[in-house]
C-alpha cells in the first residue's frame, strides 16, 4: 500500500473573528511546514506535542504572511495518527488562505470534507459513533453545533445509550435466565415490573430522538421557509434579513465547508432558508406553482414565516395559508406597516391564531422584534445544555426509533402474555440497534449479567 | 499395525461419534481407547439433553449421529422441558441408564464393519509437513492414518482434587494421558487448563422420598430421534430437594478445605455450574438451594445428587449431605471431585475443527474446551465427517449459525475462544426461533442424506412431513371464518375476543390464546391432521413474523458471511486496523468477513477497513 499523501485545510469551523487553523496530516507535515516557518527552530527538531512562536514567510518574495503560533504532534499519539502541524493563524482570512496555498505549493494536498476525520476512522483512531459525529464538527455551522459535535464526541450520547442498553439487557437476563435455566431456581418475571422498567427504558430512548430536531437544528440550521401570496413582501423579508445579517459563509475554496449561502443567522441562530419562493427571483414561477408549492416547504421546514400584506384585505389566499400552517412551528408576519400607521386597517388580525409580527420589510419596521420572536420560538424547544445527549445524526435516530420500536412491542407482549422467548426478541433486537450506535456485540454480555444476577449451576 | 483413513481418539461422547461418522461414510476407522471397558461413559451427569442441549442432540440425529438413537434406547425418564414456554425454546431432557447407555453405544460401533477398536495410549502425533501421518503409542507401535481426531476428554494431564487428596487422573480410578500433551504443544498448539468438578453420588435405599418432591417423566414422552418408535416403558421418577441454612453453614465451617480456598484448583471452572462451596461464597442471602436427586439406571442404586457439586473432603460431604431434607441418613457411594486438565484454545481451529497448524488433524469436545455430551458429541460427529471428506477429497461440511446449533457452538468456539468451559444455550444462537428442536430434521437432514449418514428413506418421510405442514399453511391462509354462536363461544371459553365479521383462520390464530386445536370443530381440513402436523404448523404460524424478521436479518448478514478471506491473507499489512484488531485476526484467520466481525476486539470500523482492502485484494 502506499504513503498516503500529506494533506492540508482550513480547519476552523467559524467565520471571521475566530482565530483561523491550518491544519496539515501526513508523514511529510512538518517538512513541508518548515520549507515556510521561521521560528527559533526547525520543526523537525521540535518534540511532539509542543508550540512554536514564530512567522510564516511567502517563499518568493520572501515576504511575510503572518505570525503564528504552530503546534506539532507526532504520530501515532494525534487524531489521524499521522504527523499534523496546526498553524494558528491571526485571524485573517486572506492570510489563512495564503498559508494553505503556500502548503499547497510545496507539496501538500487539499484536503476533502471530512478527510482528516476518515483518516482518523481508516487509521483506527475513532469509532463508528465518534467518526460521524466529528463529521459533524466537520459540518458543523455555527458555534453551538460544535459545542454540541464536541460533547456528543466526548461521549455523552454514547454513555446515555451504553446506560439505557445496560438496563435492558438486565431486563433480558431476566427472561433469558427463565428459558435456559428454567429448572434452576430463578424467580418467576414479575411482568407488571418488567413491563413498568421497559416503559421508562422507552421514554429514555424517546427524550433521546425528541432532541434530533435539536441536534440537526444546532448543526444544520433551522429549515425555515418564508410562505405567502405572491408579492406579499418574500423576497423583500428575506433580503433584509440577509442584508443586515452577516451570512455565516465562508467563501474561502478548498476549506473543508460546504457552501452555504443559504444559511443566515438570526440572533445566534442559524436559518436556513430552503429552496422557498422568495429564494428564486423568478416570481411569475411562483405564482405559477403556487399554493402546492408552498405546502411542501410547510411540511419540510422546522419554521414557518407566514407573511401577509397588512395594507389588504384578507383574500381566500390568505385564508388557505391561514388553516395549513401547523401554528406551533409558524410565526405570522404582517409586512408592509410603513403604508398604514398603527393596526392594519383591512387586514383580520383575529382570524390569526397567535399575535403577529408587524414589520415592514421595506423599511426594516419590527424586524428587531420579528427575530426575537424565531429566537424565542426556536429556544422554546427547551434547548439542552451541550452536557445533555442530543441526537445529531439521522442513522441514529433512526436506530433509536427502532429501538422505541422493539420495547413497545414487548411492552405490549406482555400484556397479551406472549411467549418470553418473544419478548426477549424484541429485547434483542432493540439491544442490536443501540449497538450499531456504538458498535457493541451483547452476546457475552448477557451471559455475564445472567450469572451475576442469578444463582445458577447444578 | 495397517494404517487408516481415520483413528479417532478416545471413545467418549465425542470419540464415539466420530468414529460411527467416519466409518459410516466408508472410511477405515480405528477407534483408539484407553480403555474397553469405559466407552460411552457418562462420568457425570446421567442426562442427555435440556434446553439448549436437548436442540444439539436433536441436530445430531438429524445428521445422522448416533446420540438421540441410543438415548432413545437407554433412557429410565424423558421430559419435555419449559413446555410452559414457546416452542422455539423447549427442549427434551432425558436420564440415562448409565450402563444400558454405554451398552448399547458399544454395540453401535462393533456393528460397523468398517470400525475396529483397540485399547492403547497415545504418545505422540507423527507429523510431516505440517500433516499428521499418524500416531506413537506408548508402547511404541506407529499406526499410519491419513486422518486423526483427538477426542480425549479431560485425559489430557488430568489431576483429580478431593479435599486435600490431589492425584493424576482423567476420570475417577483411570490413569490420565501424560505424553499427549507434549506433543501437541511441541506441534506449536497452545493448551490452557480448565477444571470440572462431579458431585457425590449417594445409596438409593438410604433416601427417604417422603421428604422430597417425585418428579416423574412424561406420559407418552416424545424422543430424540426420528428413527425411535414411540415407547412406553416404565419409568423411574427423580426427587427434588433442597439445601437448608444448616447445609449451609456446614459448608461455610468447612470452607477452609474447599480446593477453592486452599488453592490445589486453580484453573477457571463453568460459571453455571458452580460448586456448593461456590454457591455458598456467592449467594450468601439465599437460605436453599434446589437439589434434583436422579437415578443412574435401573441395575444400580447410585443416585446423583444434581445442585451439590463439590471437592470438599469426604468426610465433609457426607456431613453436607445429610443435612438435606430426604437424605438425612444418606450412605454415600462415591463422593464428589474436581478434575483439572489440559484443553487446547479452540480459537487454533478453523470452522471444519481441523487444526490450523497441522492439516488432517481434528480436535473435538472437551479438549477443545467445552462441556456437556452434548457439545462433545456434536463436535465428534463434525470432526469425523470433516476428517472423512478431507481423505475422501471433499470440501469440509461446515454449518452456518442460521443453520444449526451446532453452528453456533463451532463458530463461537473457533471464533471467540472460551474463558470458562463451553455449554450450550439457547441465548447464544441469535436467530433462536429458526433453529428450534422440532424442526432439526427439516433443516438438516438433506445435508445428512447427502453425506451419506442419513437414510433416503428417512429423508423422504421428512420431505413429507414438511410438505403436510406447508399444505395445511397453504389452507389456513384461504381459510376464513364465519361469525357464528359456536365459533364465539370457543373463542370465549379460550378468553379470546368475539368475531362480528368473517375473518382469516391465519389471522384468529395470530392471537397468543388461541391453537388450532381449539379451531378444530370449524376448520374440516384440520380434523384429517395427524398431531405432529398441526403442531409444527402452529408454530410455524406463530412465529411467522418473527421468521420473516429473523430471515431478513439472516440475508442483511449475508454479503459479510458470503464475503470469503482468502486463507493467505495477511492482516499484519492492513494499516487502517487497530494493532489489536490486527493480532486477532491474523491469530483467528476468519474465513469470511461474517466471522472477522464476531472476533472480540474487532469493531465495525475494523471491519469496514477489512472490506476494503478486499476489495483491493481481489
Amino acid at each position: 500500500m502506499g504513503e498516503a499523501p500529506t494533506i492540508a485545510a482550513i480547519s476552523t469551523s467559524l467565520g471571521a473573528g475566530a482565530i483561523g487553523i491550518v491544519r496539515l496530516s501526513g508523514a511529510a507535515a512538518i517538512s513541508i511546514c518548515d520549507k515556510v516557518f521561521r521560528g527559533k527552530l526547525p520543526l523537525a527538531e521540535a518534540g511532539s506535542h509542543t508550540i512554536h512562536l514564530g512567522t510564516i514567510f511567502d517563499t518568493t518574495s520572501g515576504e511575510i504572511v503572518d505570525e503564528v503560533l504552530v503546534s506539532v504532534m507526532r504520530a501515532p499519539a494525534t487524531y489521524t495518527r499521522e504527523d499534523i502541524v496546526e498553524v494558528n493563524c491571526h485571524g485573517n482570512a486572506v492570510a489563512q488562505q495564503k498559508v494553505l496555498s503556500l502548503f499547497l505549493d510545496h507539496g501538500a494536498q487539499l484536503a476533502t470534507p471530512g478527510e482528516f476525520t476518515r483518516r482518523a476512522f481508516l487509521n483506527g483512531r475513532i469509532d463508528l459513533a465518534q467518526a460521524e459525529s466529528v463529521a459533524r464538527i466537520v459540518s458543523a455551522k455555527t458555534e453551538a453545533g460544535l459545542k454540541m459535535a464536541v460533547s456528543q464526541l466526548e461521549g455523552v450520547l454514547s454513555r446515555e445509550i451504553a446506560s439505557i442498553r445496560s438496563s435492558i439487557l438486565r431486563v433480558l437476563a431476566t427472561f433469558e435466565a427463565g428459558i435456559d435455566f428454567s429448572d434452576e431456581d430463578v424467580d418467576e418475571i414479575d411482568a407488571s415490573d418488567a413491563g413498568k422498567q421497559l416503559r421508562q427504558l422507552r421514554d429514555r430512548i424517546d427524550e433521546l430522538i425528541e432532541t434530533a430536531l435539536t441536534g440537526r437544528v444546532l448543526s444544520e440550521g433551522v429549515l425555515t421557509a418564508i410562505v405567502g401570496k405572491p408579492n406579499v413582501g418574500k423576497s423583500s423579508l428575506l433580503n433584509s434579513l440577509v442584508m443586515r445579517e452577516r451570512a455565516i459563509v465562508t467563501e474561502i475554496p478548498g476549506t473543508t465547508r460546504d457552501t452555504i449561502e443559504e444559511i443566515i443567522s438570526v440572533g445566534g441562530i442559524p436559518l436556513k432558508l430552503t429552496d422557498t419562493a422568495g429564494l428564486r427571483p423568478a416570481n411569475d414561477e411562483v405564482e405559477k406553482l403556487g399554493v402546492e408549492r408552498s405546502r411542501q416547504a410547510i411540511r419540510e421546514a422546522d419554521l414557518i414565516l407566514c407573511l401577509f400584506d397588512g395594507s389588504q384585505r384578507e383574500d381566500d389566499h390568505d385564508r388557505a395559508l391561514m388553516t395549513s400552517v401547523p401554528a406551533d412551528r409558524t410565526i405570522y408576519v404582517i409586512n408592509k406597516c410603513d403604508l398604514f400607521r398603527g393596526r392594519p386597517p383591512v387586514f383580520n388580525q383575529g382570524l390569526l391564531p397567535s399575535r403577529p409580527v408587524v414589520i415592514s420589510a421595506m423599511t426594516r419596521q419590527g424586524l428587531r422584534i420579528l427575530k426575537e420572536k424565531v429566537a424565542d420560538k426556536v429556544l422554546g424547544r427547551s434547548f439542552p445544555s451541550p452536557q445533555s445527549p442530543v441526537v445529531t445524526q439521522e442513522r441514529h435516530r433512526r436506530l433509536l426509533a427502532d429501538a422505541s420500536e422493539a420495547i413497545g412491542r414487548a411492552e405490549q407482549g406482555l400484556r397479551v402474555r406472549l411467549g418470553e422467548e418473544l419478548i426477549a426478541e424484541e429485547l434483542r433486537l432493540a439491544l442490536n440497534s443501540l449497538g450499531e450506535i456504538t458498535g457493541e456485540t451483547f452476546m457475552e454480555d448477557l451471559l455475564d449479567v445472567i450469572f451475576q444476577e442469578f444463582c445458577i449451576g447444578k | 499395525m495397517p494404517g487408516f483413513d481415520v483413528i479417532v481418539v478416545g471413545g467418549g461422547h465425542a470419540g464415539c461419534e466420530a468414529a460411527l461418522a467416519a466409518a459410516r461414510m466408508g472410511c477405515s476407522t480405528l477407534l483408539l481407547t484407553l480403555s474397553l471397558e469405559k466407552i460411552a461413559l457418562m462420568p457425570c451427569n446421567p442426562a442427555i439433553g435440556g434446553v439448549g442441549k436437548g436442540q444439539l442432540t436433536r441436530e445430531i440425529d438429524a445428521l445422522g449421529g448416533e446420540q438421540g438413537r441410543n438415548t432413545d434406547r437407554s433412557f429410565i425418564q424423558m421430559k419435555m422441558l419449559n413446555t410452559g414456554k414457546g416452542p422455539a425454546v423447549q427442549a427434551l431432557r432425558a436420564q440415562a441408564d448409565k450402563k444400558l447407555y454405554e451398552d448399547n453405544m458399544k454395540r453401535a460401533l462393533v456393528r460397523e464393519p468398517n470400525l475396529q477398536i483397540l485399547e492403547g495410549t497415545v504418545a505422540a502425533l507423527n507429523v510431516s509437513r505440517e500433516t499428521i501421518e499418524g500416531l506413537t503409542l506408548t508402547d511404541g507401535s506407529f499406526i499410519p492414518a491419513r486422518s486423526v481426531v483427538l477426542a480425549c476428554g479431560t485425559f489430557m494431564r488430568g489431576k483429580i482434587v478431593v479435599g486435600d487428596q490431589i492425584f493424576p487422573a482423567g476420570r475417577m480410578g483411570e490413569p490420565p494421558a501424560i505424553e499427549l500433551s507434549a506433543s501437541l504443544t511441541h506441534e506449536g498448539l497452545e493448551l490452557s487448563r480448565f477444571q470440572s468438578a462431579t458431585p457425590p453420588r449417594i445409596d438409593a435405599r438410604s433416601i427417604n422420598p417422603d421428604r422430597m418432591k417425585v418428579e416423574p417423566g412424561d406420559l407418552d414422552p416424545e424422543l430424540f430421534s426420528i428413527s425411535s418408535k414411540p415407547d412406553n416403558r416404565r419409568q423411574i421418577p427423580c426427587y427434588l430437594t433442597n439445601t437448608t441454612a444448616r447445609t449451609h453453614e456446614v459448608v461455610r465451617n468447612h470452607l477452609h478445605l474447599s480446593p477453592i480456598k486452599t488453592g490445589s484448583v486453580s484453573s477457571k471452572g463453568p460459571r453455571y455450574c458452580p460448586s456448593i462451596d461456590r454457591k455458598v461464597i456467592n449467594f450468601p442471602d439465599r437460605d436453599r438451594h434446589p437439589i434434583f436427586v436422579e437415578p443412574e439406571g435401573r441395575d444400580t442404586t447410585e443416585m446423583y445428587l444434581q445442585g451439590l457439586t463439590t471437592s470438599l473432603p469426604v468426610w465433609v460431604q457426607e456431613k453436607v449431605i445429610r443435612t438435606v431434607p430426604g437424605l438425612e441418613n444418606s450412605r454415600l457411594m462415591r463422593p464428589g471431585y474436581a478434575v483439572e486438565y489440559d484443553y487446547v484454545i479452540p480459537d487454533q481451529l478453523t470452522l471444519s475443527l481441523e487444526t490450523k497448524a497441522l492439516k488432517r488433524l481434528f480436535l473435538a469436545g472437551q479438549i477443545n474446551g467445552t462441556s456437556g455430551y452434548e457439545e462433545a458429541a456434536a463436535q465428534g460427529l463434525v470432526a469425523g465427517i470433516n476428517a472423512a471428506l478431507g481423505v475422501q477429497g471433499h470440501e469440509p461440511m461446515i454449518l452456518r449459525r442460521d443453520e444449526a446449533y451446532i453452528g453456533v457452538l463451532i463458530d463461537d468456539l473457533v471464533t471467540k475462544g472460551v474463558d470458562e468451559p463451553y455449554r450450550m444455550f439457547t441465548s447464544r444462537a441469535e436467530y433462536r426461533l429458526l433453529l428450534r428442536h422440532d424442526n432439526a430434521h427439516s433443516r438438516l437432514a438433506e445435508t445428512g442424506n447427502r453425506l451419506g449418514l442419513v437414510s433416503d428413506a428417512t429423508l423422504a418421510e421428512v420431505f413429507s412431513h414438511r410438505q403436510r405442514i406447508h399444505a395445511l399453511l397453504a389452507t389456513l391462509k384461504n381459510t376464513r371464518l364465519q361469525p357464528s354462536e359456536r365459533l364465539n363461544g370457543a373463542l370465549k371459553s379460550r378468553g379470546s375476543a368475539t368475531i362480528r365479521e368473517d375473518q382469516a383462520a391465519w389471522q384468529l390464530l395470530k392471537r397468543p390464546e388461541l391453537h388450532l386445536e381449539d379451531l378444530k370443530p370449524f376448520i374440516a381440513i384440520l380434523s384429517n391432521q395427524a398431531d405432529g402436523t398441526i403442531k409444527n404448523a402452529e408454530i410455524e404460524l406463530k412465529y411467522s413474523g418473527y421468521i420473516a424478521r429473523q430471515q431478513e436479518e439472516i440475508d442483511r448478514c449475508a454479503s459479510l458471511e458470503d464475503t470469503p478471506i482468502p486463507p493467505d491473507f495477511s492482516f499484519f499489512d492492513l494499516e487502517g486496523i487497530t494493532i489489536e484488531a490486527r493480532e486477532k485476526l491474523s491469530r483467528i484467520r476468519p474465513s469470511s468477513l461474517g466471522q472477522a466481525s464476531r472476533i472480540a476486539g474487532v469493531s465495525p470500523a475494523d471491519i469496514s477497513v477489512l472490506s476494503i482492502f478486499l476489495r483491493a485484494f481481489r
